[in-house]
């Protein structure tokens, strides 16, 4: 299966209907996607398929032949880098385990809103749980990086 | 906490190794453990051999099991507790930092290795482990020493170096000056190293903290922003194996038969084996492994052993135990007559349900032969539990089991199982594989969700009354649940004549003076495995407690606020907490039409929170708009992981007070997945506000203390915006009319 991973091509040797969580951390090695519930009801698995958030583990590794994939190993750019840096500045992480996803679904939404209101950060990231219940910090950190981006 | 008495000490080790035993405490390492409790930690520290010791010579020495000085100058302290995300590496760090007076750039944290002598919890005895909250409390004396005989090696090096007088040695910014002299701690280390291990170790007024107190950015923020962090479940050792077990539907069954053939067809699947768990299924990576444990179809159970009960027969029958006497929890003055002398009297009843932890990390690990015995690689939150009952699987012993801890994606209590189940059941499978290949034991969200070790069934049953005068003329409470500490290397110290501490504290130790009190407790068995919950047994005699109080406070049409202030008389912390929450959530302002502001006030682990929660009434529907809380944890380390913990603890209060339940029928877990064991989201998530009460007294415990005040203060407040009590959790808001 080949694919553009982080901007590089790759070509992965799996089955596939493997989901591309499990490829990207089994076959890969990439291991900064994380695996919270296996059913799309989590968000830990987030990553970017041609820039648009998706849940890794339904998405097939054939579905992503010739995609591009970016995983938060490879979170960049003009609106990855504010995200990050906001995040790193309020302190957002405590287990830090669901927050791959909740950055990958961050720069989706910032990528295509650059002024979330809470009520898009509501629905955007609703899909994105976090047992340690960080979301507070989340909200601000998203509203942190939109005024930096502004 | 509790502290161990020397008795329970000696029970709790031999509890603590199935087979082989546990090398009972000497004499000798009995003084030298004594010696680390009353602060020679040095001293403990040059005899007992560890990792951390014997590293140090290579590797930038201290002479110190926790603190090491690289010639960079990066000072690493070592955490002998785990970090599942209270931020723990960060405040552990900060005490040494100032102590040492290093500057917060230069600090580092790395685990400890699993060594009960050198790094037990100072609260839980022979143990390491994290626990109870008590992070932070049990390490604050520990590591000031630790700190400030490091910095008092560093300055003595300095004073030979430069010949000049030690106390013309002032430490800035982990920078030595004397005169002209200037020295890093990297440049002094290994001279600082073979100076004597001062006797008495001279440690900082408060008042002169410069780092603690203050906003320290967390350690670990960087690595778990861009996928560096390193968890369990990122663990790749070469040849590994993942396995998955197919486990049985009802508690307490086990595997009559089973036919591999099928599951052995799944390309990637190299073997499948039973183990005491059920069936497990060995693979390539983890998708084989799950397709491999679904073709597993042939499994037959034998339940003759199952806990086969309902939620709804289970109810039944604690209400009935309610209705009879239990074992005595707290006994004052005359309960019964109070009430029957009361002008006013309430009846009331509390059903709490199991719940699961579902940390985010699903629960797994890592083991693999290595040299004589085995290395885990784990989220380690009871490191010596896991290293006695792995030795007892593998037949070697304790210290031949090497625990490699990691960050741990939550945890919740879920990781400190005094069956170290998930560990044990990694251990099984390797020895039932011979030791071939390491294996990384992979729970499913299912697997976590339907597995148990529950936070037990709770039932509560309360008469309470008023005189006419406003005062608690009597209160009685009898409560039913299971303990998951008898039977446990912690039962000799939680449980006391039968009556198991975790399950009734909060409510027997009320901080309210209460002249007429009764607590009585039931500890049905059921064959549902069971454990702490963060805040444990505080998570349901809070919210009885805080709600009948209300109560209470109504029945006499008094002030909530001002009824717990009478009953708080000479509890200076109580009430600190309660008036600045009072000021800075405008107690004194009625909040308006369809909204409504409610209270809750508890101690937990040392700590006491304040918290007040408003909600709007919309369209029917209950909207949580705000909690404030307010907060005594004696010197706040890092004031924003507090504040942190406090707000992470108020949405996992919330999420208990909404949603969270596990129901059986049959014997059969009714959840599974997050659409059914439903988490608090983000838009669920109120704005939280925390203030910290000033403080001179050593810090108490933060990371369970936010949760309990929840589901009382939001009970609370429902009422006081539409005047319908809400008592069992969790709180049916849909069958909510307004
Ligand atoms: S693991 Fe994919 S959404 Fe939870
Ligand atoms: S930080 Fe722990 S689950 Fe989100």
């Amino acid at each position: 299966m080949k694919f553009t991973l982080n901007g590089s091509e790759r070509t992965v040797e799996a089955d596939g209907n493997m989901p591309l969580l499990w490829a990207l951390r089994d076959v890969v090695g990439l291991t900064g996607t994380k695996f919270g519930c296996g059913a799309a009801l989590c968000g830990a698995c987030t990553v970017h398929v041609d820039g648009a958030p998706v849940r890794s583990c339904q998405t097939a590794l054939s579905d992503v032949e010739g995609k591009s994939v970016i995983t938060i190993e490879g979170v960049g750019g003009e609106v990855g880098t504010a995200v990050v840096a906001a995040w790193r500045k309020l302190d957002v992480v405590q287990c830090g385990y669901c927050q791959s996803g909740q950055i990958m679904s961050a720069v989706g939404l910032l990528s295509e809103n650059r002024k979330p209101t809470d009520e898009d950060i509501d629905t955007a990231m609703d899909g994105n749980v976090c047992r340690c219940a960080t979301y507070q910090r989340i909200r601000a950190a998203i509203h942190e990086a939109a005024s930096n981006l502004a | 906490m509790h502290i161990i008495k020397p008795a329970d000490y000696a029970r709790m080790l031999e509890r603590l190794a199935p087979a082989p035993a546990l090398a009972a405490p000497s004499r000798r390492g009995f003084l030298k453990a004594a010696a680390a409790i009353s602060g020679a930690l040095v001293i403990g520290v040059r005899l007992g051999p560890s990792e951390a010791f014997a590293a140090a010579p290579t590797d930038g020495p201290m002479p110190n099991a926790f603190v090491k000085i690289a010639p960079d100058s990066t000072v690493t302290v070592l955490i002998k507790h785990l970090d599942m995300g209270q931020g723990v590496t960060t405040g552990l760090a900060t005490i040494v930092a100032e102590e040492m007076d290093a500057d917060w750039s230069q600090m580092r944290a790395a685990f400890a290795p699993a060594d009960a002598q050198l790094y037990n919890n100072l609260l839980f005895g022979p143990v390491q482990g994290t626990g109870g909250s008590t992070s932070v409390a049990n390490s604050w004396d520990q590591l000031r020493k630790a700190g400030g005989a490091a910095r008092q090696m560093l300055v003595a090096a300095a004073a030979e170096k430069w010949k000049v007088p030690a106390d013309s040695i002032t430490i800035e910014k982990g920078t030595l000056k004397s005169g002209s002299h200037t020295a890093s701690f990297g440049e002094l280390a290994a001279d600082a190293a073979r100076q004597p291990i001062p006797a008495e170790v001279k440690l900082k007024d408060p008042k002169d903290f410069k780092l603690i107190g203050t906003r320290l950015p967390r350690l670990d923020s960087a690595d778990k922003t861009d996928g560096k962090a390193v968890y369990a479940l990122d663990i790749r050792r070469p040849g590994m194996l993942t396995a998955v077990i197919k486990r049985p539907e009802r508690f307490g069954a086990t595997v009559k038969s089973f036919d591999a053939a099928a599951a052995k067809q799944v390309p990637g699947v190299v073997d499948v084996v039973a183990v005491p768990a059920g069936v497990a299924v060995l693979a390539q990576n983890t998708w084989a492994a799950l397709q491999g444990r679904e073709a597993l179809t042939t499994v037959e159970w034998d339940e003759s052993n199952a806990e086969n009960r309902g939620t709804a027969e289970l109810l039944d029958e604690y209400k009935k135990l309610a209705d009879t006497a239990g074992r005595n929890a707290a006994k004052r003055g005359d309960a019964a007559k109070g009430i029957a002398g009361a002008a006013k009297t309430i009846e009331t009843e509390f059903a709490f349900p199991y719940l699961a932890h579902a940390p985010m990390e699903p629960l797994n690990c890592v083991i693999e032969k290595t040299g004589d015995g085995v290395t885990i690689h784990t989220g380690s939150q009871f490191q010596t539990i896991e290293q006695a009952v792995t030795a007892g699987i593998m037949g070697i012993k304790p210290e031949q089991v090497k625990i490699e801890t990691l960050w741990a994606g939550g945890s919740f209590g879920r990781r400190a199982n005094t069956a170290a189940d998930y560990v044990a059941e990694a251990a099984t499978i390797l020895k039932a594989i011979d030791g071939r290949a390491p294996v990384h034991l992979v729970w499913t969200r299912e697997d976590d969700i339907k597995g148990g070790y529950y936070r037990p069934m709770f039932y509560h049953k309360v008469r309470a009354g008023v005189t006419a005068d406003g005062k608690i003329a009597g209160w009685e409470q009898r409560i039913v649940g299971q303990s998951f500490m008898i039977g446990t290397p912690f039962e000799a110290f939680a449980v006391k004549e039968g009556v198991d501490a975790t399950s009734v504290e909060g409510a027997s130790d009320t901080h309210y003076d209460i002249g007429n009190l009764m607590v009585e407790l039931h500890s049905p068995q059921v064959k549902v495995p069971t454990l702490w919950w963060r805040s444990v047994g505080h998570t349901h005699t809070a919210h009885v407690v805080e709600v009948t109080i209300d109560e209470l406070a109504r029945a006499a049409g008094r002030d909530p606020v001002e009824f717990r202030l009478e009953l708080l008389k000479d509890k200076p912390r109580h009430t600190g907490v309660l008036k600045l929450l009072a000021e800075k959530a405008n107690w004194g302002t009625k909040p308006g039409a369809g909204k409504g502001r409610g209270i809750a006030l508890h101690e937990s682990f040392n700590t006491v929170v304040g918290s007040v929660i408003d909600i709007s009434v919309v369209n029917g529907q209950i909207k949580v708009d705000k909690v404030v809380c307010a907060v005594d944890c004696g010197i706040a380390v890092n004031p924003d992981v507090i504040a942190a913990q406090i707000e992470g603890g108020v949405g996992f209060g919330l999420g208990a007070a909404l949603h969270d339940e596990i129901t059986l029928d049959n014997g059969v877990v009714e959840q599974a997945n997050f659409d059914t064991y439903i988490p608090l989201r983000m838009s669920e998530m109120p704005k939280v506000e925390v203030h910290i009460v000033p403080s001179a007294n050593a810090p108490t415990g933060i990371g369970e203390p936010g949760v309990p005040g929840v589901a009382p203060a939001l009970s609370n407040a429902i009422f006081d915006a539409t005047g319908q009590r809400l008592r069992s959790l969790p709180f049916r808001l849909e069958d909510f009319k307004a």
